[in-house]
């Protein structure tokens, strides 16, 4: 099994606030790696730099390096929409476009130059089959996507990251603003995912870690504190500070 | 216990306030209602058609507004075509790329300024950098008409940039838009309406102004050419407003014109809320 995201000894600063410290981890390759830790641990900011979203944040200094397929992500070659095109993301509240939900799904592919009217039919179609929502929208592919429950407007997004074709989707706490079975369908569609697609999702709720993921990572403080199987993460982590996270002591 | 002294005095005093509320939004309604009644009625019976369609003339003492609603209608399109651009980019520049936000904040607060300067001070302005130099005419006022309105649509439109959700701009970006691209495709579209009733309430002002104009464009009632207008003097419905009022004693004439800029004022104010209500329901569709 190889390694598709590899960091190391990075550091991140926002303004003179260190949010990371020293963070070296490798992301396997077709998997889901969940990120687990309390609230301003720095598991959404590792997320975010994985794709240059920090680049929209003012004032953020970055040390180290994070190679994706062996390419420097911070090098001066790299185009920071390409990279985004290779990983995409899901964020935390569903964030639809105010068009129609066919619009939002073929916003990814005419962005990158697809014009053609049956190719993108194509696209939109399979995305949102992938996404498991296409029965539900099939017949409204015009309408707002405004108009979709939080729950459809999630799965919608992750349509929409799908479309452009990514490597790796970066999930950033997807269920936290959703109902329960919205969540389960979501976390259903997160598994079935993992065959074709590198996932990295940030999650709170631990259970949804034990029941999705493949790899836990668990942070504190802007460090990593442990990472391996989740299996093993769950019942035997080597950290004091891991047990006392995952048992309920604090968080 | 329960109707002691003081709740009498309650009672008294709410029922004293609701009184003197009355009597403030009783006179604001009927000021508002006397003065569009009363231009009116002092304006509609003196449009006729003749005044609409012809040229003024010494000559027959023929009296007419066509010269003066053309070169409104010049000062609206060109001074458009010119301040649309202009703050709509500056707005967007300010809001989505610069990065220097002390400056910004200085520059916000200039233009802030700027739009609650007198008229007249910009006609004076206009003036001496444009009618000094390329003669008073349509395009001068206009010149000094894009000043003016530069404020009123950058605001108007950075307002509504601020509008749109971050989200949506993260979203366009996660899926590998640039920058130009998210502001063109999402950020823009969400936030149209606001750019358009901005625009809306600029022709308003423009429609309005004669104080900066009778520096810069002149007093002139002749029928130009679409193209040589710009550079010829010319008044607009407001300035011959004045000119016909004060200078000739024509007042049925003015409460013509003063008529057709309320008919105006209203129809702007009409197509501000439809636009608005039209985008609304376009999104919540």
């Amino acid at each position: 099994m190889s390694n598709i995201i590899t960091v190391k000894d990075m550091c991140l600063w926002y303004g003179d606030n260190q949010a990371l410290k020293n963070i070296n981890i490798e992301i396997p390759e077709k998997n889901i790696t969940a990120f687990i830790g309390p609230s301003g641990c720095g598991k959404s900011t590792l997320l975010k730099t994985f794709n240059r979203m920090n680049d929209l944040v003012p004032d953020v200094k970055i040390t180290g390096d994070i190679k994706y397929n062996e390419n420097d992500i911070f090098s001066k070659e790299v185009d920071v929409n390409s990279l985004r095109k290779e990983i995409g993301m899901v964020f935390q509240k569903p964030n639809p476009f105010p068009m129609s939900i066919y619009d939002n799904v073929a916003y990814g592919p005419r962005t990158h130059g697809i014009t053609n009217k049956v190719k993108l039919d194509e696209i939109v179609e399979q995305a949102l089959r992938d996404a498991a929502i296409w029965d539900e929208v099939k017949d409204r592919l015009k309408k707002s996507a405004l108009g979709m429950s939080g729950g459809q407007q999630q799965r919608l997004c992750i349509a929409r990251a799908l479309a452009v074709q990514p490597k790796v989707l970066l999930m950033d706490e997807p269920t936290s603003a959703l109902d329960p079975i919205s969540t389960s369908r979501i976390e259903e569609l997160v598994m079935e995912l993992k065959e074709k697609y590198t996932i990295v999702m940030v999650t709170h709720n631990m259970q949804q870690a034990v029941r999705v993921s493949n790899y836990t990572a668990f942070f504190l403080l802007g460090e990593l504190v442990e990472f391996g199987k989740t299996d093993d993460i769950f019942s035997h982590p080597k950290d004091k500070r891991t047990e006392d996270y995952i048992t309920g002591r604090f968080g | 216990m329960l109707n002691s002294s003081l709740s009498k005095k309650r009672k008294f005093y709410e029922a004293f306030m609701k009184v003197l509320m009355f009597i403030s939004v009783g006179a604001t309604a009927a000021l508002t209602l006397f003065i569009i009644g009363y231009v009116f009625i002092k304006g509609f019976p003196n449009i006729t058609l003749n005044l609409l369609l012809t040229s003024p003339s010494y000559l027959s003492e023929n009296i007419g507004i066509l010269p003066d609603i053309l070169n409104t209608i010049y000062i609206v399109i060109s001074t458009l075509i010119i301040v649309l651009p202009l703050g709509v980019g500056a707005a967007i520049y300010l809001t989505e790329y610069a990065s220097n936000k002390k400056i910004v904040s200085i520059i916000e607060y200039a233009t802030d300024i700027l739009s609650g300067i007198p008229s007249i001070i910009y006609g004076l302005v206009g003036m001496l950098l444009f009618s000094n130099n390329m003669g008073t005419c349509l395009l001068a006022g206009s010149l000094t008409l894009v000043i003016m309105n530069l404020p009123t649509i950058m605001r108007t439109t950075q307002e509504s940039l601020k509008t749109v959700p971050q989200s949506y701009r993260e979203g366009a970006f996660g899926l590998g838009a640039g920058k130009w691209r998210v502001i063109r495709t999402v950020v823009l579209p969400s936030c149209i309406d606001g750019v358009i009733t901005g625009c809306i309430l600029s022709i308003g002002r423009i429609l309005g102004e004669s104080a900066a104009l009778l520096y810069t464009a002149g007093f002139v009632h002749i029928l130009n050419t679409q193209i040589t207008a710009l550079m010829s003097p010319g008044a607009t419905l407001t300035v011959s407003l004045y000119l016909y009022a004060k200078e000739r004693g024509e007042f049925g004439v003015a409460f013509a014109i003063a008529a057709i800029l309320m008919i105006l004022t209203i129809i702007i104010n009409f197509a501000a809320t439809s636009v608005q209500n039209y985008f609304s329901k376009r999104r919540s569709l």
